[in-house]
């Protein structure tokens, strides 16, 4: 995918570092977006540079303003644990070794809400920008720069037009649509980015579908 | 945005349009926003460039670490004014920018926070000088834009990719094609100023003491800001550069790759990990860092050892 130009002009940010900070918070927001709401809990396990350099570039403030709702132009990043605490969100940080191949910018998170979890796994690849890389154990290639809805649905054939049938029925524009299987005949996660940010009632009539099993919504991330 | 300055100069050329009009073009069709918007969200950056040098400049304090804070104030009361008023502008204003990010406060990242005070830098402070009109002010940041967008695709303009070179090196470079191009430079002066920018800057590594995001890189942002506007004063003049621009990105990108990692943003070589960077960096309560720099330090001392006699 080309980069745009407010990639580059921007984004507009609370210091000091694109990548440990804007992205970082950027990581953390996407995360909540996946889960749907404020996490009870959050793990979050920071690979390479995000565990050396992190702690004075605020990537832990900024991850946690992130799972908060907050995006990288929010000064109140800056009191993100403190908020943390009054919105009942526990966070705990570990250091850990996610392979040779992550990114040096890497982060894995987990997070929990009304008996809920989800993992996520990803990067801040420089200026702000991210990529989320692995969700619940399924490579994804994520950048938030189009709405996205990502589906683990039934492996039978027809879920693919099926499910982008209902969008079209919609008037939405798919982008780009990636699909990735567990093994034949069993589950796949859909990636679908769109043009437009998707309806609520259009997200709901795809999450009663029998053959969906998990459906999330992640917005565009503008700031 | 292009993936080439030399799909940029031809896809302008065949539309008769200049650069800036080109890359707004691109960007409408690529991402469907209406180009007043682009435009209006463009002012808006140039609003928030600024207020960060205002505020950099009146601030007194210094930031959480206690490394920086208050240079740029001394240094735009107290500068000797060796190359005139301009100049020393130019130093004390990049260093704004960053003093005001090493405080957590809100700035542009144009490419990178780490580079960000160079772009407003050179461009409010020549405004001053030259008179370019506000609205030809956003057009130069569509070049600007233009410039760091063919840089991320092909090489890197993050210190942790590529080095320092990737990252004030970028933002240098997007300066100097702005300049270029508002003092009225063809396509190909305004590719010269990027690729003189970038040969001048090549090999720079990324070394932040303490792996804070303030020393080198709020001085390496006055310099890489001199850079820039080095590169656009010979690029005017009809200087070339021989080694075509694009090819001068690749070598970046090459040399960031090879460049070891600790050199990238890690905080484990270079002036971080000098004896004084060491202990700046226990004085900080980095103590994780200190212990990996300490280990890496043997290493290094080892290898030398063993290495060749």
């Amino acid at each position: 995918m080309s980069t745009t130009l407010f990639d580059i002009l921007g984004p507009k940010m609370v210091g000091p570092s694109s990548s440990h900070t804007a992205g970082a918070c950027r990581l953390g927001y996407v995360v909540r977006s996946v889960l749907g709401r404020t996490p009870e809990r959050a793990a979050v396990d920071l690979h390479g540079s995000f565990a050396m350099t992190g702690e004075g570039h605020g990537t832990r403030k900024a991850i946690v303003g992130g799972l908060l709702g907050f995006l990288p132009d929010d000064v109140l990043l800056r009191e993100s644990f403190e908020l943390a605490r009054g919105a009942g969100l526990e966070v705990e940080f570990h250091e850990a070794d996610l392979g040779e191949e992550a990114h040096p910018n890497s982060a894995r998170i987990r997070v929990e809400a009304g008996g809920e979890k989800i993992e996520v796994v990803g990067c801040s690849i420089g200026g702000g920008r991210i990529r989320v890389t692995e969700i619940d154990g399924f490579p994804v290639n994520l950048r938030g720069t189009l709405p996205t809805i990502v589906v683990l649905a039934d492996d039978v054939p027809g879920t693919v037009s099926k499910i982008t049938g209902i969008i079209a029925q919609r008037g939405l524009n798919l982008a780009t649509i990636r699909v990735d299987r567990t093994g034949r005949g069993e589950r796949a996660l859909m990636t679908i980015e769109t043009d437009q940010e998707v309806p609520d009632d259009l997200f709901h009539d795809l999450h009663d579908r029998s053959w969906v099993h998990w459906i999330r919504n992640v917005h565009r991330l503008n700031a | 945005m292009f993936r080439s300055m030399e799909e940029w100069f031809a896809v302008a050329d065949a539309a008769g349009e200049d650069l800036a009009a080109a890359a707004l073009r691109r960007e409408v069709k690529e991402t469907g926003a209406a180009e007043a918007d682009v435009r209006a969200r463009i002012a808006e950056v140039l609003g928030v460039m600024r207020d960060a040098v205002a505020e950099g400049l009146a601030l007194a304090d210094a930031s959480p670490s206690g490394l920086t804070g208050g240079r740029a104030r001394r240094l735009d009361a107290e500068g000797p004014e060796l190359l005139g008023g301009l100049f020393t502008r130019v130093l004390a204003r990049a260093i704004a920018t960053l003093e005001v990010n090493a405080r957590m406060g809100l700035i542009m990242a144009t490419p990178t926070a780490g580079a960000a005070g160079i772009v407003p830098a050179v461009l409010l402070t020549l405004q001053e000088e030259r008179g370019w009109p506000e609205d030809r002010l956003v057009d130069a940041l569509l070049v600007a834009g233009g410039v760091g967008a063919v840089i991320a695709e092909r090489a890197s303009i993050a210190g942790a990719g590529g080095g320092c070179q990737a990252e004030t090196g970028s933002a240098a470079a997007m300066s100097s094609a702005a300049v270029t191009w508002l003092e009225g430079g063809t396509p190909e002066q305004v590719g010269h100023a990027v690729a003189l920018t970038l040969q001048g800057m090549l090999g720079l590594i990324c070394d932040p003491v303490a792996g804070l995001v303030e020393i080198p890189c709020v001085y390496r942002n006055a310099t890489g800001a001199v850079h820039g506007i080095a590169a656009a004063e010979m690029a005017l003049a009809g200087l070339d550069f021989p080694i075509p621009v694009d090819e001068v990105i690749d070598v970046m990108g090459e040399v960031g790759r090879k460049m070891d990692v600790r050199y990238r943003e890690t905080a484990l070589g270079g002036l971080a990990t000098t004896p004084a960077g060491q202990k700046i960096a226990a004085a900080a309560g980095m103590e994780r860092l200190v212990q990996l720099q300490r280990r890496g330090r043997t290493q290094g001392e080892e290898s030398a050892r063993i290495g060749p006699s």
